[in-house]
């Protein structure tokens, strides 16, 4: 089976989010997550997803990869209802998830061995994103050898192994120190120049966010809803040199100002009404934009 | 002790062949060549999947010759593994020397060494039954009670526990029935046994299984549930069904507490076998030490308590060494061996 993706099968990947409504527990203790969530990931396009924590951003992805139904709405992948997870959305995590017990290849191979690829196409198919990856030399390894970067970067070929028709990413590089995430942004996105299937991609870090995507839902705080929707125009292939361009300061700087307000309304409606001035901290020309 | 230290060495080249630098230092190394490399292939804007990227080829297959196996072999004596080496034989020397001071001084302050036989009485011991084949007779008997009763109990053990650690209505049906049933003591069920099974063979198997069983259905059970949830999540993400789910994942990931389970149940189990076999038995070794008291062959019952601490011995030596070559992984993993 030669997988060449061609134009037609390019037009795939097409995630559409209807009216979204999650709500956990029931009477007194119900929260609603999500409400009102409309959002959609064009077939190829990048698009990240970002807001304050606890805003239901991870919750729309756990949706969108089949873990959990909404309360309301619905979410389509290509036109069909989501409703378990499946091997046509690859899913990165930001927890560590590769199988502590498979070698670093096995662990690449495991979608296409559940899919019944015989052993040589597996071997031959996970060499070669492994060496994409520039991880080859470690295909005998165990996971616990490696460090932070290099597991999230075996993380996402292997969900690639599968060819899935959108690759759903939760604060994939959230556990990394801020070196080895810049790299991994300059990596994922040039993995991504090559694959060029559908992303939708969760994270709090707005330059990240901004680097690595066509377009950028602005999230409120809880209860989660679209409160913005950006649209990045840097050219493509990005380089690690655009984050210093006046185009990017400027979205940087729009975004803060939308994020500041709902980080503020997400840590304690208190310190939304008073300031943060009223609790005697200080706060920086930024702003407590500061900590996205 | 033999069991344990050729556990040891089996399990060595696998470490040592994976001995790198820190990973770390590794990963910072291999990310600044990576990004050239990735550079290079990103200007090519024609979309690929991955069955269409460059193969790499398969690295050659090292030769081994016999000279590097001695050497390695060699270099496993390190000093480290002396001081372990010369602990374990002061560890055992003392308990000797212990038993051979207290025979030959007849020392009696409160406990009696009167009776007691002396460590040379129970070689000689040795050698007069030691190959009869009464002896050994008893040995055969009792390994294979321990490995009917220890098999059972595995092959119930860990798929109940499987499916009792992954599904809350398996869970909510057998829970409470075991719960009853755990604090029972094997001893303790050497009458109802003998009623219960058709012959004294079978009553001593079922004891044996009992002592072994709830050890292993515990700590499955626990290992299901100490699995991290975003692994279940990751495998059904790749596609795993359900059947996949616990051959590939749920299995693999719960193989350590099964084998901590499995070694305290194979205690278990000999402790449940011996007591069975004096108290209802015919045979066995533990047979073999209770028939010793009553004719007052007194190096006979030591001889028994050593052939009883030896099989044990060997048998969770076994344990550890296949749970060694099973889980090579280990050795890696947070507070592993290295």
């Amino acid at each position: 089976m030669t997988m060449a993706m061609t134009d037609t099968e390019t037009n795939k990947g097409f995630i559409d989010v209807r009216d979204m409504g999650v709500t956990f527990g029931a009477n007194d203790n119900k929260v609603v997550a999500v409400e009102n969530v409309s959002l959609n990931v064009q077939p190829g396009e990048f698009v990240s997803l970002i807001g304050p924590s606890g805003c239901g951003k991870s919750t729309l992805l756990s949706i969108v990869a089949g873990f959990v139904k909404p309360t309301l709405g619905e979410a389509l992948l290509d036109g069909k209802a989501i409703t378990k997870p499946g091997s046509d959305r690859g899913v990165v995590f930001q927890q560590y998830s590769l199988f502590p017990w498979l070698s670093v290849r096995k662990n690449v191979e495991f979608g296409l061995k559940m899919a019944g690829v015989e052993q040589s196409k597996r071997n031959t198919t996970a060499r070669a994103l492994l060496d994409l990856a520039g991880l080859l030399s470690f295909e005998n390894h165990y996971p616990d050898q490696l460090s932070g970067g290099m597991k999230q970067r075996i993380g996402i070929v292997r969900a690639l192994a599968t060819s899935p028709q959108v690759l759903l990413m939760d604060e994939p590089f959230g556990a990394l120190d801020t070196q080895t995430r810049v790299v991994m942004q300059e990596i994922l996105t040039n993995i991504w120049q090559q694959f060029r299937i559908s992303v939708l991609f969760i994270t709090h870090d707005i330059e990240e966010s901004i680097f690595l995507s066509d377009r950028i839902y602005v999230m409120t705080a809880r209860p989660g809803r679209i409160k913005a929707e950006i649209k990045v125009p840097l050219p493509r292939p990005r380089r690690a040199e655009m984050t210093d361009t006046p185009e990017f300061m400027n979205l940087v700087q729009e975004l803060k100002g939308l994020i500041r307000e709902e980080s503020l309304a997400a840590m304690a409606p208190e310190i939304k009404d008073r300031g943060l001035s009223g609790f005697g901290m200080k706060v920086g020309p930024k702003g407590v934009g500061e900590i996205f | 002790m033999g069991s344990m230290a050729s556990a040891k060495i089996v399990a060595l080249p696998m470490i040592e062949k994976h001995s790198d630098p820190e990973p770390a230092a590794v990963a910072a190394k291999s990310s600044a060549a990576e990004i050239s490399a990735v550079e290079t292939v990103a200007n090519a804007s024609a979309p690929v999947t991955s069955s269409e990227l460059p193969v790499p080829a398969s690295e050659p297959v090292p030769t081994v010759s016999l000279t590097k196996v001695l050497r390695s072999l060699l270099a496993q004596i390190t000093r480290e593994r002396l001081i372990t080496a010369a602990l374990a034989c002061i560890s055992i020397g003392a308990l000797f020397l212990f038993w051979y001071l207290g025979t030959k001084y007849r020392f009696e302050f409160y406990i009696r060494f009167k009776n007691v036989p002396t460590p040379y009485e129970v070689y000689q011991q040795l050698t007069q039954v030691g190959l009869s084949n009464k002896y050994l007779f008893n040995i055969a008997i009792s390994v294979r009670r321990i490995l009917l009763g220890f098999f059972i109990a595995m092959a119930i053990g860990v798929p109940l526990g499987l499916a009792i650690g992954k599904y809350q209505r398996v869970r909510d049906l057998f829970m409470p029935v075991i719960e009853i049933l755990r604090p029972i003591p094997a001893i303790a069920w050497v009458p109802m046994s003998i009623m219960l099974w058709p012959n004294n063979e079978a009553s001593i198997v079922y004891i044996t299984f009992i002592g072994a069983f709830f050890p292993i259905l515990l700590n499955t059970i626990h290992g299901v549930h100490s699995l991290d949830g975003v692994l279940v999540r990751a495998a059904r993400c790749l596609g795993a069904s359900e059947f996949r789910l616990f051959l590939n994942v749920i299995l693999p990931g719960s193989l350590p507490h099964i084998f901590t389970g499995l070694a305290v149940g194979m205690g278990v189990a000999w402790v449940s076998l011996i007591a069975a076999e004096m108290i209802s038995g015919q045979f066995g070794v533990g047979y073999f030490t209770w028939e010793a008291y009553s004719l007052v062959d007194y190096p006979a019952i030591v001889l028994g308590m050593i052939t009883i601490g030896f099989l044990g011995l060997a048998c969770s030596g076994i344990i550890r060494m296949v749970g060694v070559l099973l889980m090579p992984w280990l050795a890696f993993a947070p507070g592993g061996r290295r």
